[in-house]
């Protein structure tokens, strides 16, 4: 009993690493900008499927495979922003958002075009048997993607907390006059946010194509559960994403389990809706800091 | 100077009329086919390979000098996988193209929406969807046909296999799409006509990462093997998983598994999985006096040449399709009502891609579970099972 309730664990937080990773991707841009870059889910495919061509493709050594897949997903970022956030004149929120959904189809359209409609993979980054507890396996990659789920975290809360950069582009979300006042580069900082979360996203698509495959339309799927995920938690929190993120995994995989598989999806975002029914927040954004915000 | 030119291009001008005239004197009449593919969309993976060898059967076809000596013409329609456009563009051949008959479409959704316009047209439709509602009740499909294996005969031939090897208890884990839907109804409806019982029956979405809880289930519901019914990424997950899990009990997959990309993609992980395949993919594998061994080799050698990938079990079912059309066209001419009666009265152990068809007045598909081979991965590559 106890080896098959930690299967279903294990299989949740698998899930759940992935859907934080994507909800943290949300959050770097909506902390910069206010913007919901539906695009977000296509910056993982991106991850996935660069790294495929550059280490399966070009047979590149492993980190210099994973250095060229952020450069590029970093240069689509940025490409995003300037040719299609910054030329607009009245940069109207609602607009933006609209702007990120063409800009995903555009993207996909693309690498339909680049990589066919084919699901790809390359090998675990470590190789060998998979983990065993209690009898529960555990894959290797599965801890991958965890440990740098994790790594992101903290690297994405030393950046905002600590560093002036972080800290003048948050400014930007609270206020862009005010920042520009005091002499932050606006438009830089948003440029820089569309590049931070294209490699945060790029680098969850490379761990997680060896456990789920990669092909040109897993997009959307992945905006979309990495976006209640980001919202369970409370849209701007890093934390809040990625506890978002394993509830609905292993809400989903419990469901799976206990109850049945074809309800998975159903229950978790039933969940979803009532803790906004309750919380419309988010669970770690306080009401207060929710009446600051503009979304 | 200026006037050289000018009475160059009158020179050609004429020299082209001439030649066009002689062309259309002596080449006789084309006939005319329609063809409905889901080029675009979501069902494009089998649209794409489809309409590939429509374009290749018809410059084949022409080239050796046409039916008769008339030319073939196969006016292709894209249908984005879209059952509303499929009716249009169906529209738009009948009553433009006046063509002779329909091959396609793509999915078991636009097949059916197609039904009653082609009955009403009095055109023949080859569809190139497997589901079984395309072509029963046969008396209310007259005019309606498909080249697919029926996904009962994927089941039967599965559970053939599993009732030698003393398979009783089984779980199923199919794709909460319209090809798992249908896969789960076989299976669960002519479970019992082969002692079997199904213990765990699990469902996974198209994109979903990770199938180990379903999994686990199913071992917990103590099952001696697991049926995955899937197309897509889907299938080398739940192959992934079946293996780190370390299952102990085999795992079977439909007939959607039969593209080699997916050993590819498994690895390691495809050794050992079962399914049952339509003979394209193993036509290497066959004995040389196999009726369909020759015609699999030309059209799966003629395809790689010319595209540089596999057709699959999917273009088939188009070469199948046209082919009956072309053979019909041969023997009674540019007659609907005559290609109609002709294929479902002389479509006899007739060998196609997809198996040996007997089309009968009872029967508008003419496949059964002996279209399929059961098929082990094995270092890496397809081995027939006996």
């Amino acid at each position: 009993m106890l080896t098959v309730f930690l299967q279903f664990l294990f299989s949740g937080l698998t899930v759940g690493a992935v859907y934080a990773l994507v909800g943290i991707g949300f959050n770097i841009t909506y902390n910069a900008t206010s913007i919901i870059n539906l695009a977000q889910g296509e910056f993982v495919v991106i991850g996935g499927l660069m790294m495929w061509f550059f280490a399966e493709s070009l047979k590149l050594p492993f980190l210099v495979s994973v250095a060229f897949t952020i450069i590029s997903a970093g240069i689509v970022g940025l490409l995003m922003e300037r040719l299609t956030i910054k030329p607009l004149k009245n940069p109207d929120l609602l607009l933006m958002i609209m702007i990120t959904i063409a800009v995903s189809i555009v993207l996909r359209g693309i690498l339909m075009f680049a990589f066919g409609k084919d699901p790809y993979v390359y090998p675990s980054f470590t190789e060998g048997e998979p983990l065993s507890i209690y009898g529960a396996i555990i894959q290797q990659q599965t801890l991958w993607v965890i440990g740098i789920t994790g790594f992101c975290i903290i690297l994405l809360f030393f950046f905002f907390k600590k560093t002036m950069v972080g800290k003048a582009m948050l400014a930007c979300a609270v206020n862009p006059t005010a920042a520009k006042l005091v002499g932050i580069n606006v438009s830089r900082m948003v440029m820089l946010s569309f590049v931070l979360s294209a490699v945060v996203g790029a680098i969850g698509g490379m761990a997680i194509t060896p456990i789920s495959l990669m092909e040109y339309d897993k997009g959307p799927m992945l905006a979309v559960k990495g976006f209640c995920a980001a919202i369970m938690g409370g849209l701007g929190t890093n934390r809040g994403a990625v506890i978002g993120g394993f509830i609905i995994g292993i809400l989903e995989s419990m469901t799976a389990g206990y109850i049945h598989s074809g309800l998975k999806d159903a229950v978790a975002l039933i969940i979803l809706l009532l803790i906004l029914f309750f919380k419309p927040a988010g669970i770690f954004v306080s009401k207060a800091m929710h009446q600051l915000r503009k979304f | 100077m200026e006037k050289a030119p000018k009475r160059f291009l009158v020179v050609l001008v004429a020299a082209l009329s001439v030649f066009f005239l002689f062309v259309n004197a002596y080449a006789k009449e084309p006939y005319r086919i329609g063809a409905l593919f889901a080029v675009t969309g979501p069902a494009s993976f089998l649209g794409e390979p489809e309409k590939n060898t429509a374009v290749m059967l018809k410059d084949q076809i022409n080239k050796a000098g046409g039916i008769n000596g008339h030319p073939l013409e196969i006016i292709i329609e894209d249908t984005k996988s879209d059952e509303t456009q499929a009716v249009l563009s169906a529209k738009k051949l009948l009553e433009n193209d006046k063509v002779l008959a329909i091959v396609g479409p793509s999915t078991t959704g636009e097949s059916m929406a197609l039904v009653p316009i082609m009955n009403t047209a009095a055109t023949p439709l080859l569809s190139c969807a497997a589901g079984a509602p395309i072509t029963q009740p046969v008396k209310d499909r007259t005019w309606i046909f498909k080249t697919p294996q029926y996904d009962i005969s994927a089941v039967e031939a599965i559970y053939g296999y599993m009732k030698k090897q003393g398979i009783s208890k089984i779980g199923i884990i199919t794709i909460s799409t319209g090809f798992g839907d249908a896969g789960k109804k076989a299976l669960l409806e002519i479970a019992p006509k082969y002692g079997i019982t199904i213990v765990a029956e699990e469902k996974y979405g198209p994109k979903d990462s990770d199938m180990t809880t379903q999994l686990t289930k199913i071992k917990a519901a103590g099952a001696q093997a697991v049926i995955n019914w899937s197309v897509g990424p889907g299938q080398v997950v739940v192959t992934k998983n079946w293996q780190a899990l370390k299952m102990g009990i085999p795992l079977y997959q439909s007939h959607g598994w039969g593209s080699k990309k997916n050993i590819e993609l498994a690895g390691k992980a495809a050794e050992g999985v079962i399914a049952p395949l339509g003979r394209l993919v193993v036509w290497d594998k066959l004995p040389d006096k196999h009726p369909q061994k020759a015609l699999l080799k030309k059209y799966t050698q003629d395809y790689e040449a010319l595209y540089k990938s596999e057709p699959g079990t999917f273009g088939g079912h188009a070469y199948d399709a046209i082919m009956m059309i072309v053979e019909a066209l041969k023997k009674v001419g540019p007659d609907k009502k005559k290609i109609r009666d002709y294929i479902e009265t002389n479509i006899q152990k007739w060998p196609g891609t997809g198996g040996i068809f007997n089309m009968s007045k009872d029967d508008h598909c003419g496949l059964d579970k002996t279209a399929f081979e059961m098929v082990v991965v094995k270092n890496g590559d397809w081995e027939i099972l006996k």
